[in-house]
C-alpha cells in the first residue's frame, strides 16, 4: 500500500492543511469573496448597460455593445487580466495606490460584464413583445416601458444564470494572482499555492480547492432549486372555479355592464 | 328619474360618462416593408359612436388600429383625432389619448390587477402613487373586479384579465378606445361579460373602434360597421345595411361563412 500512502501524503496531509487553514480563512477566503462579489456587482451594472445598449433601436449604441461583448468574451481571461492589470498599472497607481488589487477587480468586472450583458440581453428579448406594446399604448416612453416593465421581467428570468456567472467569477478570481498581490491581498489559490511551494506538499492547494467547492457547490444547487421554482411559478392554490360563477359575479357587481343590451 | 341605487343596481348616473372624440382616417396606407397591407383607407367615426371592423384574417384590421395610435407608423395618409393630425403629434402624448385593448390582454404579470391599472397613472400622468392606487381601485370596481384588485394576472380568468386591461386603458381617460379582437382569446362563457362591458362604454359616450369576430355584437352595438378585405374597406354602413343587405360579393361570401 505504498502508493496509497504517497497519495495521502501528497494531497491529504492534514497537518499541512491545518497549518495553512488560518491563512486560507482569514486571508484567502476573505479576498476571494471580496474580489468575486465586487467584480460581480460591478459586472452586473456594466452588463446591464451593455445589454440595454445591445437591444437599442439605434445602431450607434448596438454596434459598440456588440464589439465590447465579442472582445471580452472572446479573449482568454488571463490575457485580459494581464493586459489591463499591467497596461493600466500607472494610471491605477495614481488613483488606487500601488496595489494591483483594484485593477484585478476591474479586469474581472469587464470580462463578467460581457457575459452578464449577454445574459440580460437574452432575458430581456425573451419577454413577450406585447408587454412593451401595452406600455407604449398607455403612453409610456420606450425608456420607461423598459425600466418599469420589460427589463424587470427579463432580469427575473435570468437570475439563475446570474448565479452561474458568479460561480464562474469566483473561479476566475484565482487568476488575479498573476498581477502580483501583497501578502495580505492573496486570494484562496495564491495562499494555497504559496503554502504548497513552501512545504513541498500539495495539501494546502487541496484545502484551497475545498474552499472553492464550499462556495460553488451549494450555489449550484441553490440555482437548480430556484430554477425549478421559477419554472413552475408561484400560484395561489385554488380549487377550479366554474366560469359560470364569474358570469354571475359580473352580472351582480359592475356599473358599466348593467343595463340590458341583449 | 330617481331610482334607488344599490350595489347591485347601479344606474347610468352613477357611472362615469366619457367624452369621446371624433376620429377620421384619410387615405391611410400602411406597409410592412415593401408590402402595403392597408391601402387608402378612409373612415369617419363620430364622437361617442361605436364602429365595428369585421373581415377575414389578414384583411388589415389590426394594422389599422395600430396605425391610429402609431404602434405601427403609417406610410401615408392622414389620421385626425378630434380634428388634429395624429401623425405630427408626439406619439407618447398621442397614446395617452387613445386606449387600446389587446387580444391577449398583455397585462403585466408581476403586477397585481391594481398595479396594472395604476402604473401608467403615476409613471405617465405623474399622479402621486396613493392617488393613482385610489383611482385604479375605482376603475377596477367599475369593471366588477373590486375584490380581485390584489390578484396577479395569472390568478385571474381570461375574462377578468381582459376587464383589468379595459380598466387599465380607461384609467388614462382616453378619448378613443381601440379593441383588437378583445374577446377572441376568451373561453366562450366569458365572452358576453366582456362584450357587455364594451357596449356599456359605448352607451356612456366613448368613441370606440372595435375589431371583432362577434357579429352579434357588431349588429347590436355598432353605429357603423366596416367590412375590410385585403387591406381595403370594401363596405361600410349601418349594421342593418351590411348584415341585411350586403352589396359586395366579398361581404356576402364572408357573411355566409361566419353567420
Amino acid at each position: 500500500m505504498d502508493w496509497l500512502n504517497t497519495i495521502i501524503r501528497t494531497f491529504f496531509d492534514f497537518g499541512a492543511m491545518a497549518e495553512v487553514l488560518p491563512q486560507l480563512l482569514g486571508v484567502g477566503l476573505l479576498n476571494t469573496l471580496i474580489i468575486s462579489i465586487a467584480a460581480t456587482l460591478l459586472g452586473t451594472v456594466l452588463g446591464m448597460v451593455v445589454a440595454v445598449m445591445g437591444i437599442s433601436p439605434s445602431k450607434w449604441l448596438r454596434v459598440p455593445a456588440r464589439i465590447y461583448t465579442d472582445l471580452f468574451r472572446g479573449l482568454p481571461a488571463i490575457l485580459t487580466i494581464l493586459l489591463i492589470g499591467q497596461g493600466f498599472a500607472r494610471l491605477s497607481q495614481s488613483i488606487f495606490g500601488p496595489s494591483p488589487y483594484p485593477l484585478g477587480i476591474i479586469a474581472l468586472s469587464l470580462i463578467a460584464s460581457a457575459y452578464i450583458g449577454e445574459i440580460f440581453r437574452a432575458g430581456i428579448l425573451s419577454v413577450d413583445k406585447g408587454q412593451g406594446e401595452a406600455c407604449r399604448a398607455l403612453g409610456m416612453s420606450y425608456a420607461k416601458s423598459m425600466a418599469l416593465v420589460v427589463v424587470p421581467q427579463g432580469v427575473r428570468r435570468v437570475l439563475p444564470a446570474l448565479v452561474n456567472q458568479f460561480i464562474a467569477i469566483v473561479k476566475d478570481s484565482s487568476l488575479v494572482y498573476f498581477l502580483g498581490l501583497l501578502v495580505s491581498e492573496r486570494e484562496l489559490f495564491r495562499v494555497g499555492q504559496d503554502a504548497a511551494v513552501l512545504s513541498g506538499n500539495l495539501s494546502p492547494l487541496v484545502a484551497a480547492g475545498v474552499f472553492y467547492l464550499v462556495i460553488t457547490v451549494p450555489l449550484t444547487h441553490l440555482v437548480n432549486h430556484f430554477d425549478n421554482k421559477f419554472r413552475t411559478g408561484r400560484r395561489r392554490p385554488a380549487a377550479p372555479t366554474s366560469g359560470l360563477k364569474e358570469v354571475k359575479e359580473l352580472d351582480a357587481a359592475s356599473p358599466l355592464t348593467t343595463g340590458s343590451n341583449t | 328619474m330617481n331610482l334607488p341605487t344599490t350595489a347591485a343596481h347601479n344606474t347610468a348616473a352613477d357611472s362615469p360618462t366619457f367624452h369621446g372624440s371624433s376620429l377620421e382616417l384619410r387615405n391611410l396606407t400602411m406597409a410592412y416593408g415593401d408590402i402595403n397591407v392597408l391601402r387608402d383607407v378612409s373612415l369617419t367615426v363620430a364622437p361617442g359612436t361605436t364602429t365595428c371592423i369585421i373581415g377575414p384574417s389578414g384583411s388589415g384590421k389590426s394594422t389599422l388600429l395600430r396605425g391610429i395610435n402609431r404602434l405601427h407608423e403609417p406610410k401615408s395618409g392622414e389620421v385626425l383625432l378630434a380634428g388634429e393630425s395624429t401623425l405630427t403629434a408626439n406619439p407618447d402624448t398621442l397614446r395617452t389619448r387613445i386606449g387600446m385593448v389587446f387580444q391577449h390582454f398583455n397585462l403585466f404579470p408581476d403586477h397585481t390587477a391594481l398595479e396594472n391599472v395604476a402604473l401608467a397613472l403615476w409613471s405617465v400622468k405623474g399622479m402621486p402613487k396613493a392617488q393613482a392606487m385610489e383611482l385604479a381601485r375605482r376603475r377596477l370596481a367599475e369593471v366588477g373586479l373590486a375584490e380581485r384588485a390584489d390578484h396577479r394576472p395569472r390568478d385571474l380568468s381570461g375574462g377578468q384579465q381582459q376587464r383589468v386591461a379595459i380598466a387599465r386603458a380607461l384609467a388614462m381617460e382616453p378619448e378613443v378606445m381601440l379593441f383588437d379582437e378583445a374577446t377572441s382569446a376568451l373561453d366562450p362563457e366569458l365572452v358576453k361579460g366582456v362584450l357587455n362591458l364594451m357596449a356599456g362604454l359605448g352607451r356612456r359616450g366613448m368613441t370606440m373602434l372595435v375589431v371583432t369576430h362577434e357579429m352579434g355584437f357588431a349588429r347590436r352595438v355598432a353605429d357603423q360597421v366596416v367590412f375590410m378585405d385585403e387591406g381595403e374597406v370594401v363596405e361600410a354602413g349601418t349594421p342593418a345595411q351590411l348584415f341585411d343587405n350586403p352589396r359586395s360579393k366579398r361581404l356576402q361570401r364572408f357573411l355566409s361563412e361566419v353567420l
